[in-house]
């Protein structure tokens, strides 16, 4: 027997759910959509998740390492890759690789690292990441090379098509009404499967949903905040597409078209940005919802998604002051 | 069939229940025991012996204070008391206890030893709860607090209609409930029944986890005999032993926020508090001994013994005729979630003592913490709907005001929120801070 004893209190027992678990657990969710991403932007794709995770996590550890000093490095704990991903999947294939980087500097080095590392951030990193890069490179962020075409070639290609919530931005802006846009938008299958034009990660809906549902069964995330945030979605702009069907697009489509998915599923669930009880991750959801509809229906930009849920990141204080769990003993039952 | 249980958050941690299949065995007699005048809660008893006195087994030794919630102590040998000294006890601390060196095993006339069933209850309510009282009854499941308490219902309270039964036993590696529903059966229906009596209640319902199937299989049958007794089994889940969990499991009723079971109109007691009070009111024996699991992963033989009160803790590791393994990092008296982790095996057995938990290197080592990541699981699995992760970090900075706005003082110290926080926090450390600087600062408050 030793004769050291550990003295503490209790409780003795741990759990084995460790971060490491749960980010790489959201790693592993995120694979569905990589392959996708490989699968209709090919080589390029490749490239841009290769790089921007090296970016991420390097960065990580050097920040970790040689500015703040500090012993314990958690690089790898999965985060920064969760991040390194996500700002991937969130570019179109043909972004420079030096944008990438500028991009990893943000994401990592502003929004992450200067607030405190892992948990003490306030904005998703990768979408603060996004925001930067398209308030810099707006003409590399949204040019869109053709899904499916000549995805093995190593140069960049120049065909580019548009997304379909910038087909219909520009239609309507034109004067031409949805059903006359109806003949160039893509089939609902092939946005349901990701064969449209759009930033790599987020156009396969099933891919993510495939991803999303990995984490509803590994138990790291709950299902309130991406039901909550798609339905709301639809509901906003599914009233819009009640009274003026000419000018607005039906709700499937707000849904499957653009970074509501990916939104939905990773980004808004993100844990470190979300409101702690599930009275909070609803409001949190609907509210996200709402702003992603007004700001693709009302607002200049066709894509909302991000910007949605960077807005009720800032709000998650304010909602968790308000928003509690249900205390046990509020219901007062004297039975009988 | 859907099982009963709470509804509010709750774990499942590793059963671990080795010791589940030993029978129970009757520990012998050290050469001399420490009984603690503090093994309840409450106030210290008063030694009644000094130096010099000779004590049979049973013999009273300390009465219960004056204080409203104390307990009576007898001896739980034979022999010449020694001294009364500093002994150290589970909580860590050297406390006053009655030191007695055993000599033979002479017990009190007055005790009926014989194993019969003796079923016929003769006493009335008034004389159960007396006798309850005489016989230093305490809450066997860990609190040890002073069972005749719960049955003084006084002035405008309602009387209670259900007396809950826990056989819950929800604490991983403890067996000593379970081994006691199975061996001792009819006594505890018959323990049950007095308790029905002294509580006046028409119905009793005990509540029994899932993971125990032949216990609630057993029970049930006997209950039969029983009239107003219920089984219920209940999903597994813990802390469905803490009294206010268990209540919601099995009547579902929710105690108030610093409200007594009695509010909602039921009395909860242990199974082992029910054998203990069958045994004193039908046979006459005081709280002399108890059933106590030793168990750990790394022992080699684990075992359910019935102790006598006082016993050093070595004695259980004799018992087993093992020698501590060398990996052993940790010591619990009690379960791992809520028990107290010792600094050695000499400290006596109490009323309180429900088992003793060896722990290897790997099993007590605490994982280094890193930041909240705000995952919410802290919040999600707490039964009592609390957020751990703001408590913490209110009692961290000393925010004693809103941490009892954030009814700090509900935390009924489960230790779920550590158990699973994927950073490794001690949330639960923090928050029995703040919770004893917000009780502190209530007692302060209150006019004199």
């Amino acid at each position: 027997m030793t004769n050291r004893l550990t003295i503490s209190l209790s409780p003795h027992e741990k759990g084995d759910v460790q971060i490491e678990k749960i980010m790489w657990g959201v790693v592993i969710a995120l694979i569905p959509a990589f392959l996708a991403s490989v699968y209709y932007y090919g080589f390029q794709a490749l490239r841009v998740i290769v790089v921007t995770l090296v970016f991420c996590i390097g960065l990580e550890y050097l920040i970790q390492k040689y500015v703040l000093k500090l012993k314990k490095i958690t690089a790898l704990d999965g985060s920064a890759a969760i991040t390194g991903l996500l700002l991937a999947f969130n570019v179109p294939s043909s972004i420079p690789t030096w944008m990438l980087f500028a991009g990893s500097v943000f994401a990592i080095g502003i929004a992450k690292m200067t607030f405190g590392g892992l948990g003490k951030n306030p904005f998703n990193p990768a979408l603060v990441g996004r925001a930067f890069m398209l308030a810099s490179f707006p003409v590399q962020m949204t040019s869109w090379p053709v899904p499916m075409k000549n995805i093995w070639s190593l140069g960049a290609d120049a065909v580019t098509s548009a997304t379909p919530l910038g087909l219909l931005k520009e239609g309507v802006k034109a004067g031409e009404t949805v059903q006359q846009l109806a003949h160039k938008m893509p089939s609902y299958l092939d946005m349901f499967l990701g064969n449209i034009g759009g930033c790599i990660g987020e156009v396969s809906a099933l891919a993510i949903l495939i991803g999303g549902i990995y984490m509803l069964y590994k138990k790291i995330i709950t299902w309130h905040i991406p039901i909550f945030y798609l339905l709301s979605l639809g509901i906003f702009t599914g009233i819009f597409w009640l009274v003026n069907p000419a000018k607005f697009a039906d709700p499937l489509f707000h849904i499957l078209a653009g970074g509501a998915m990916l939104g939905a599923w990773f980004m808004a669930t993100d844990m470190v940005t979300s409101p702690m009880s599930i009275k909070g991750q609803i409001i949190f959801a609907v509210m996200g919802g709402i702003l992603c509809g007004a700001i693709r229906l009302l607002g200049t930009y066709p894509e909302g998604c991000s910007y949605s849920i960077l807005i009720m990141n800032a709000f998650v204080p304010l909602i968790d002051k308000y928003a509690k769990p249900k205390r046990f003993g509020t219901e007062v039952n004297y039975g009988g | 069939m859907k099982l009963k249980t709470f509804k509010i958050g709750g774990v499942h941690p590793p059963e671990n229940k080795i010791s589940a299949n030993m029978a129970i065995q009757v520990l012998g007699l050290p050469k001399q025991v420490s009984i603690p005048l503090s093994q309840h809660l409450g106030a210290p008893s008063v030694p009644l012996v000094k130096q010099g006195d000779i004590v049979k087994t049973g013999t009273l030794i300390a009465r219960k204070a004056d204080a409203f919630i104390s307990a009576n102590i007898h001896s739980s040998v034979s022999g010449k008391v020694l001294r009364i000294d500093d002994v150290m006890d589970a909580t860590g601390y050297r406390n006053k206890a009655i030191i007695i060196q055993v000599e033979e095993d002479v017990w009190e006339e007055s005790i009926d030893r014989s194993p019969e069933l003796k079923k016929d209850i003769d006493c009335s309510p008034e004389e159960i709860v007396k006798k309850i009282e005489d016989m230093g009854i305490v809450g066997l499941g860990g609190a040890a607090f002073p069972t005749h308490i719960k049955y003084m219902v006084s002035g405008d309270r309602k009387a209670p209609d259900t007396l809950i039964i826990n056989g819950v036993e929800c604490e991983p590696y403890l067996t000593s409930d379970y081994r006691l529903m199975l061996e001792k059966t009819d006594e505890i229906m018959v323990g049950i029944t007095i308790m029905m009596k002294a509580a006046k209640t028409p119905k009793a319902v005990i509540g029994i986890e899932a993971n125990k199937p032949d216990a609630i299989v057993k029970m049930q049958e006997k209950a039969k005999d029983y009239p107003g007794i219920e089984v219920i089994g209940l999903k597994v889940q813990y802390p469905q032993g803490a009294e206010k969990q268990l209540i919601k499991a099995l009547v579902n009723r929710e105690v108030p926020s610093g409200r007594l079971p009695l509010d909602v109109g039921v009395i909860v007691n242990n199974v082992g508090t029910a054998f203990a009070v069958y045994e004193a009111v039908q046979k006459n024996k005081p709280l002399i001994d108890r059933v106590v699991t030793f168990t750990g992963k790394k022992l080699k033989k684990t075992g359910n013994f019935l102790a006598r009160i006082g016993v050093p803790s070595t004695m259980l590791l004799e018992a087993t005729g093992e020698t501590m393994p060398e990996t052993t990092a940790k010591i619990i008296s009690g379960g791992p979630m809520m028990g107290k982790a010792v600094s050695t095996l000499e400290i006596p057995i109490t009323k309180g003592t429900s088992g003793l938990v060896i722990l290897d290197e790997a099993e007590a080592k605490r994982i280094p913490t890193s930041n909240c990541i705000r995952c919410a699981k802290c919040a999600s699995v707490c039964p009592m709907g609390l957020e751990p992760y703001l408590l913490q970090k209110l009692a961290y900075r000393e925010y004693f005001d809103r941490c009892e706005t954030e009814a700090i003082t509900d935390c009924i110290e489960c230790g779920s929120c550590s158990y699973t926080c994927p950073s490794s926090l001690p949330l639960l450390d923090y928050i029995r801070f703040g919770k004893s600087n917000v009780l502190r600062i209530q007692r302060e408050r209150r006019p004199k």
